[in-house]
């Protein structure tokens, strides 16, 4: 081992929960952020919409209404116990951002501005909340660049451009990583105490996707390697507005200024699915309802979209037929410009990839792979928990997308996510440097590379006869057909198979670059062998599961079953095969029930 | 449509200098230029090497001189640069290989600027938000859009000439701190900017905010905070 690092805390990752991991962890212990992006290349940035927190600055809010709407949201698999921390810890987490310099929107008084987003709601009333904190259509962009900068002002130790390929264990606890250095090919070994990972979702596996080249699930399938369950992998959320064909987002926002959803007939169709909210109804049920209109034949020119409409006479209308006020009680009003201030990346998205004009002309759009609900499994301290006993692992911690607390449960809240990532990743840092200050380092094995080392020579040395790029094109279809938004047995029999298929052919990729400066080839055939585990993770966590829950929607089992499922599904690697165990959700205030919207 | 790629090819581990290879390729006018490099690399040649990952805009790992001009591949479509188009590493950063430059010094030149929120003052008694008006918000909104691409810099004749210059990008960020209202160093900034590879290098040619993909008007905002300069004023 040539080159070892020796820190106390290493942060794989650098997006919202990674930065924000590695700035608390690095207050009192000795931190790495290891990412093979730059920082400011991360996903988090391409969040639009908002982050949600009870601040009430427009209006009455609670967190308990915000702690009924996520447990709602998330069709009552979230643990209820993590949700209402969140949801408790989520005004202080806004605040902290806003007295971390974030530029928010501000209210005439000066305050955060607040929109309303799918599934937050006055619980009293049942419509719409003004909830989500926004800056502009990039809170992502500005939580992202934010956290950078204090980490830069706090002097955070960054590696950047070094992609994870192993996590070292030592006596079953955490004892480092292992990373390859992109610009020399050099491997490098992170000899740490405690290892936290924030590596993101892996919504790569679908065609038709919101989530950027880089979400290749990484270190969810690095750990599942070494036998750490993961949870509720079944579960993945499908944006209801991505542009057409191209899946880019299209936030709810654009719905919580007044859009809607319009069909191949002209009609507002969200009323006959969700009476109350309609256009805001939770994610789940939005891309159901334009899924239905698609398949009952009124789709725009009997092709798979649909539009979305933010044209201020059509938001106007409907705002008025609606009832829908501003703060004061006068009717809700909006003109082109303030849509093009309030939503302005929007706007130019439409004008780049479809030529089109939102505020003259309505977006085609269609559901787009965009959220990863499952993954390692956490406490509400982001400390990895690997049975259904609680047990954690010293010494390991996920936080972010990539981690399961659950607080998203079978579907997450628009706004969750980012919240998601400040909260768990402040805890997940403070747990991390805690431990590491009682923890010794392990000794680290002589053979602590030979995993990355042989993963990388199988696909030097494969035979070639298999095309990584097309084996990535196959994978993608066949899950976005048939691990998609509805899903059936025998399609997703059908999948499972074809993974496997893959999975085997994979094994004859031959990478052509022999160099080892950038051999962006070899890192990406690497991250297909992780997309190709997750995917088979995904699809059998998805045909084991029999019933239809928030983002799982099975033809042949079209009702929740909480007799048999009110549970989350574990699954694990053991002696290379995988097995699917299950543990109780956390329910403390609400009873689960119908839900309606 | 058939379509002609001439791309810069560098494998430091082969080439002396770097030269271009010419695909031919299948593509549609939608494409990005980004998908067609993705195919060129999947299908063709899989070592050519170039950064991605939001591919639509946001992220700002892809910029490189397209038809000569600095661009996001993922925010360039066919129907846009015709059937024929050139691609190249931006200018002015040392090629690592093909169309990957090292951006260390672009961002050593950021880190310069204190490119971060600074405010000593105790918070708010109730623990509350700073208050800033909409206006206030408003004044330093455009250059919060920026995604550190690079491409404004590598656009600039300053830079080009002297590297040691801060460049365009480093000074959008400043800006981004110097005009909000919360923020309490500007001064600090201004002294930063004031040295000799500061804000004195920009010669106003304009290249940046043709080049910005985010459609910031950086000429504009370093005429601002040049005017800071001057002035001693923040309005």
């Amino acid at each position: 081992m040539a080159n070892v690092h020796q820190f106390d805390v290493v942060v794989v990752g650098a997006g919202g929960a990674g930065l924000m991991a590695g700035l608390y962890a690095s207050r009192t212990a000795k931190t790495a952020v290891i990412s093979k992006l730059y920082p400011t290349r991360s996903h988090t940035g391409a969040a639009q919409g908002g982050i949600s927190a009870a601040l009430g600055n427009y209006e009455e809010d609670k967190p308990e209404w915000h702690m009924y709407d996520t447990v709602k949201g998330s069709d009552y698999l979230g643990d209820q116990d993590a949700i209402e921390f969140m949801t408790n810890e989520a005004i202080n987490a806004v605040l902290e951002l806003e007295h971390m310099g974030l530029p928010f929107d501000r209210t005439p008084e000066g305050r955060i501005s607040q929109r309303p987003f799918g599934g937050h709601t006055n619980n009293e009333t049942g419509k719409p909340v003004r909830r989500a904190a926004h800056a502009a259509d990039r809170t992502g962009h500005m939580i992202l660049q934010t956290l950078y900068q204090q980490c830069l002002k706090n002097k955070v130790n960054f590696f950047d451009e070094y992609q994870v390929l192993d996590f070292i264990m030592v006596n079953g606890k955490a004892a480092g990583v292992v990373a390859v250095e992109l610009a020399t090919g050099e491997l490098h070994t992170i000899h740490a105490k405690a290892v936290i990972f924030a590596t993101g979702g892996h919504g790569r596996i679908f065609e038709v996707t919101s989530n950027a080249y880089a979400y290749t699930g990484d270190g969810a399938a690095i750990l599942l390697r070494h036998g750490i369950p993961l949870e509720d992998m079944e579960f993945f959320q499908f944006h209801p507005t991505g542009i057409y064909k191209l899946g880019i987002l299209i936030t709810e926002g654009v719905r919580g200024e007044g859009g809607i959803l319009i069909n191949g007939n002209g009609e507002r169709f969200m009323p006959k699915y969700a009476p109350t909210v309609k256009d805001l109804a939770s994610r789940d049920v939005v891309s159901r309802a334009i899924y239905t209109e698609i398949k009952e034949g009124r789709g725009v020119n009997g092709k798979n979209y649909v539009y979305l409409d933010v044209r201020p006479e059509s938001v106007n209308k409907f705002a008025a037929m609606d009832g829908r006020t501003n703060p004061d009680g006068s009717p809700y009003k909006i003109t082109g410009e303030q849509v093009l201030a309030k939503l302005p990346d929007i706007i130019d998205f439409c004008r780049v990839y479809l030529g089109v004009d939102p505020i003259t002309q309505m977006m085609p759009i269609q559901p787009t792979a965009h959220y990863t609900m499952g993954g390692i499994p956490t406490n509400k301290y982001g400390e990895v928990v690997v049975d259904d006993n609680g047990t954690i692992f010293p010494g390991l911690y996920a936080a972010g997308e990539c981690a399961c607390v659950s607080v998203h449960g079978a579907n997450r809240l628009g706004t969750n996510s980012l919240l998601d990532l400040v909260v768990f990743g402040k805890y997940a840092g403070l747990r991390a440097a805690e431990y590491a200050k009682q923890a010794d380092f392990e000794k680290l094995p002589e053979e602590a590379e030979s995993g990355a080392r042989s993963a990388f020579d199988a696909l030097r040395n494969g035979s070639g006869k298999e095309n990584a790029f097309d084996l990535s094109n196959e994978l993608k279809k066949v899950m976005f057909e048939d691990v998609g938004i509805y899903r059936n047995e025998k399609d997703m029999a059908a999948a499972l198979e074809k993974v496997r298929e893959l999975q085997k052919r994979f094994k004859d990729v031959g990478v052509n670059d022999t160099g080892k400066i950038f051999n962006t080839e070899l890192l990406n055939a690497w991250e297909l062998g992780n997309l190709l585990d997750i995917a088979e993770v995904v699809a059998m966590s998805a045909l084991n599961r029999k019933e239809s829950r928030g983002g799982h929607s099975r033809e042949d089992y079209p009702e929740r079953d909480d007799k048999n499922w009110l549970k989350h599904t574990l699954i694990a690697k053991k002696n290379g095969k995988l097995e699917i165990s299950y543990k109780p959700v956390v329910i403390t205030k609400h009873q689960p029930k119908a839900r309606v919207y | 449509m058939e379509i002609t790629v001439k791309i810069f090819r560098y494998n430091p581990e082969k080439d002396k200098r770097g030269n271009y290879v010419t695909y031919k390729v299948e593509a549609d006018e939608n494409d990005r230029v980004l998908d067609v490099l993705e195919y060129i690399k999947g299908k063709v040649d899989g070592a050519l090497s170039f950064r991605r990952s939001c591919a639509h805009g946001v992220c700002g790992s892809d910029a490189m001189r397209i038809n000569g001009r600095n661009m996001l591949a993922c925010k360039t479509l066919v129907r846009d640069t015709g059937s024929n188009i050139t691609v190249e590493p931006i200018l002015g950063l040392p090629i690592q290989k093909d169309l990957i430059v090292d951006m260390e010094p672009f961002f050593d030149n950021y880190k310069k600027v204190l490119p971060y929120f600074i405010n000593d003052s105790p918070l708010p008694e109730n623990g509350r938000e700073r208050l800033q008006s909409p206006e206030e918000r408003a004044r330093f909104d455009e250059t919060t859009k920026c995604i550190l691409c690079a491409c404004c810099t590598t656009s600039c004749p300053s830079y080009w000439a002297n590297g040691e210059y801060y460049g365009p990008a480093a000074i959008v960020s400043a800006h981004r701190f110097i005009f909000d209202s919360r923020d309490e160093a500007a001064e600090q900034r201004l002294h930063v900017l004031a040295e000799t590879d500061g804000i004195a290098r920009c010669h106003t040619a304009y290249n940046c905010t043709v080049a910005c993909p985010r459609e910031i008007k950086v000429t504009k905002a370093i005429g601002e905070v040049k005017m800071a300069m001057m002035t001693g004023k923040l309005d």
